[in-house]
């Protein structure tokens, strides 16, 4: 084991590179260029032996990475933003052809209105494309998702591609201190990639053809099976991977302080980390307060939270918006825990486009609901300024 | 190589879903003959991918890889790449375009692998419309043409993508006809012994989108050629040559017929023709193809430097 202080996205590189993929394809976009500068940089240095495509589009990028998986070899690539909306149609194109491709994508705030600053509508405005979906709240995190990615995409119960996502700067660009593990355990732990099947000139199959409505929800039957094993198998992976590594970073959610709680914040990302020092601080107030940090928002975590939410207040902080609706975590979680015994849900708009939420924003957006200052029913925008009407 | 001559094995088994006497089909026949089954087909939204029986069937003898509408140039440069990585670079990728996955959509991605130096062969089989959304204008839709974006008759012209990809300085650039199989079947043959990618541009007469009858679908190719509306011709390395009738009529020796035994065959331009004749637009048509056999003369000529 050695430590690397680097930034996120340059810890994320590390990664993939200990992974071994053998065709990257990658169009650069802030905040996530520097893993594919990263990448690119290896691959011509001998320090990893894979194919990269630079390609002249997101759109290429997933349908290079699509047709190369295809082939049966290992794919990644990273994007942001404006480049993951651009990919749309060829994240469905993975996700129905279910192949176990890994990407990176630093959340960032979509425009016009440019700006770089993080921002999870990115990643949510994909959720129905069958990507299993991770938000980590750390460079560490970020590190052994990646590694952890690959074994689940691969595993044949699941063949879906997965999406990790982080906040734009608060992790791709901070310096943190990571292990990292020697190239024989992570070996050990994600052998290469044998796939369940290829396009092989010496078993002529045609991949992707027309496909009649008999069949058609049987597919995506199949993609929820695959969702469902993911489910089961991100703690158990996870487990193992904590054996091997030393590192649990929790399931499809890691529960902070929640055992004696009454009120839960749900947050993900860096939003994620920022509330457990909130946490920290309200209990010092005497407030029984935890935290459940979501990881993964694709397989839905519904079980785990109807366990957490029962006779507890959960507090959703949403770092997205669909507009018109609301914050998909706010929702999602609300229709989980419909008819848990004791369980009401409130929740906050924060952040939105990208403005910081330090801890103590969510100290008194907590502080509201345990004063009963605000309603389950009613989302409140946090920090909204003035408009001036519509 | 005459037909009797060519290989006997099929690899486009009979079954498929398209129209009737459609060249697309026929072309792509002759063109997985000239292959051979090391090849991988990269077939983007289009006629091809939509005939091609439905699951559980499949017509081809080929692993087919169905791909997005504009995204057949990126599905081979990963293709290629993952086949190098496993040691199969001798296996053929061919992605197969309509015109719409050429021209309109899928130029970008084309463009991009062919700058990337993919070692593939980009076909675009060119029936002049999008034929499997029911006949709608294509940036390589003649002047004049109706379709059902263009009732009154196309009013722009169609792209040079021969040029285009020349442009590219790609080692092979050829046009062939389906109804030249012969030439056309030593272009495929041609493209595959060159490393790096080549272009293709195969003229597909398609009888319900032109509107004529199906048994004349050979002979509307061969009127293309005979009127000058279609050229035949390579480009191996930059030097251009015309081939069989296109050469003869580049060279003088036959004089191309006039442009209007082509159009009165056919429905999509019956508009030009009744209930009176649209001279001006007729005549427009015929200096369109004049102008472009200048312009060919001077490919001829000069080439395109692929250095
Ligand atoms: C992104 C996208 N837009 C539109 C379509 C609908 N579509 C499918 S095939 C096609 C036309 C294809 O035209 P062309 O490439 O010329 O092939 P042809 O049908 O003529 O064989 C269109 C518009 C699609 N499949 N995908
Ligand atoms: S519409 Fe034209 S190209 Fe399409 S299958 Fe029919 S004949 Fe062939
Ligand atoms: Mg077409």
């Amino acid at each position: 084991m050695t430590l690397m202080f680097d930034v996120g996205n340059k810890v994320a590189a590390k990664a993939v590179q200990m992974c071994k993929p053998e065709v990257i394809a990658a169009y650069p976009i802030t905040p996530q260029t520097v893993i594919v500068e990263e990448l690119a940089r290896f691959v011509e240095n001998g320090e990893l032996d894979a194919e990269y495509l630079c390609v002249e589009s997101e759109h290429s990028v997933m349908a290079a990475t699509c047709a190369a998986a295809s082939m049966g070899v290992r794919t990644f690539t990273a994007t942001s933003s404006q480049g993951l909306a651009f990919m749309h149609e060829m994240l469905h194109w993975a996700g129905l052809s279910r192949l176990p491709i890994v990407m990176i994508n630093v959340n960032r705030t979509l425009g016009p209105g440019w700006s770089l600053w993080p921002d999870e509508t990115d990643s949510m405005a994909q959720r129905d494309t069958g990507w299993i979906q991770f938000f980590v709240s750390s460079a560490q995190e970020a590190f052994d998702t990646v590694i952890l990615a690959f074994r689940l995409a691969e595993h044949h119960e699941v063949q879906l591609p997965v999406l990790i996502s982080y906040s734009a700067f608060t992790i791709s660009h901070t310096m943190m201190p990571v292990e990292i593990p020697e190239q024989d355990d992570v070996d050990a732990f994600l052998p290469p990639f044998k796939p369940y099947w290829r396009l092989d000139w010496r078993n002529p199959v045609t991949f992707g053809n027309v496909l009649s409505d008999e069949y058609h929800m049987e597919k995506r039957y199949t993609m929820h099976l695959g969702m469902e094993a993911a489910k089961r198998l991100i703690p158990d992976l996870g487990r193992e991977y904590e054996q091997r590594f030393g590192r649990y970073h929790g399931g499809l959610i890691e529960e902070y302080r929640t055992d004696d709680a009454d009120y839960v914040l749900l947050a993900m990302a860096s939003v994620g980390s920022e509330a457990k020092v909130a946490v920290d601080n309200l209990r010092e107030q005497g407030h029984r307060v935890g935290l459940a940090r979501l990881r993964v928002v694709r397989p839905y975590p519904d079980e785990d939270l109807r366990r957490i939410g029962r006779k507890r207040k959960l507090i959703a902080l949403d770092r997205n918006i669909s507009v018109g609706s609301g914050g998909w975590m706010y929702h999602e979680t609300r229709s989980a825990v419909m008819g848990v015994e004791g369980c009401d849900v409130y929740g906050y708009l924060c952040g939105v486009g990208g403005r910081d939420v330090t801890y103590e924003d969510i100290e008194q957006m907590a502080l509201k609901v345990f004063t009963g200052d605000a309603r389950p029913d009613v989302v409140e925008w946090w920090d909204l300024k003035q408009t001036g009407g519509n | 190589m005459a037909i009797k001559d060519l290989p006997r094995e099929e690899l486009m088994h009979p079954g498929a879903g398209s129209c009737p006497a459609c060249t697309d089909l026929l072309t792509l026949r002759m063109t997985l003959k000239a292959l051979g089954p090391k090849t991988v087909l990269v077939t983007p939204a289009s006629c091809t991918a939509s005939v091609a029986c439905g699951y559980p069937k499949t017509p081809f003898g080929v692993p087919v890889l169905t791909m997005a509408f504009a995204a057949g140039g990126a599905a081979a440069s990963g293709a290629v790449a993952a086949l190098h990585r496993l040691g199969e670079d001798d296996v053929n990728v061919v992605v197969w375009a309509g015109d719409g996955g050429t021209y309109d959509i899928g130029l970008q991605s084309m463009s991009g692998a062919m700058e990337r130096g993919t070692n593939f062969i980009f076909v675009c089989y060119n029936n002049e419309i999008y034929s499997n959304t029911g006949v709608q204008r294509s940036g390589a839709t003649p002047f004049g043409a109706w379709t059902t974006t263009t009732w009154k008759g196309k009013v722009d012209q169609r792209k040079d993508m021969p040029a285009i990809m020349l442009a590219h300085r790609l080692p092979y650039v050829a046009t062939a006809s389906a109804s030249y199989i012969e030439d056309l079947y030593r272009k495929v043959q041609k493209a595959a012994s060159i490393r790096g990618p080549k272009y293709l541009e195969f003229h597909i007469p398609c009888a319900p989108g032109w509107r004529f009858p199906m048994e004349r679908t050979i002979e509307m190719g061969r009127l293309a050629v005979e009127t000058g509306a279609w050229a035949l011709f390579e480009a191996d390395d930059g030097k251009v040559e015309f081939n069989l009738r296109s050469k003869q009529i580049l060279d003088g020796k036959t004089q191309r017929k006039p442009i209007e035994e082509y159009l009165e065959l056919q429905g999509r331009f019956a508009h030009l023709f009744r209930p009176e004749r649209d001279e001006e637009a007729l005549a427009g048509i015929q200096q369109f193809i004049d102008r472009e056999w200048e312009r060919y003369k001077q490919l001829a000529a000069c080439g395109m430097s692929v250095g």
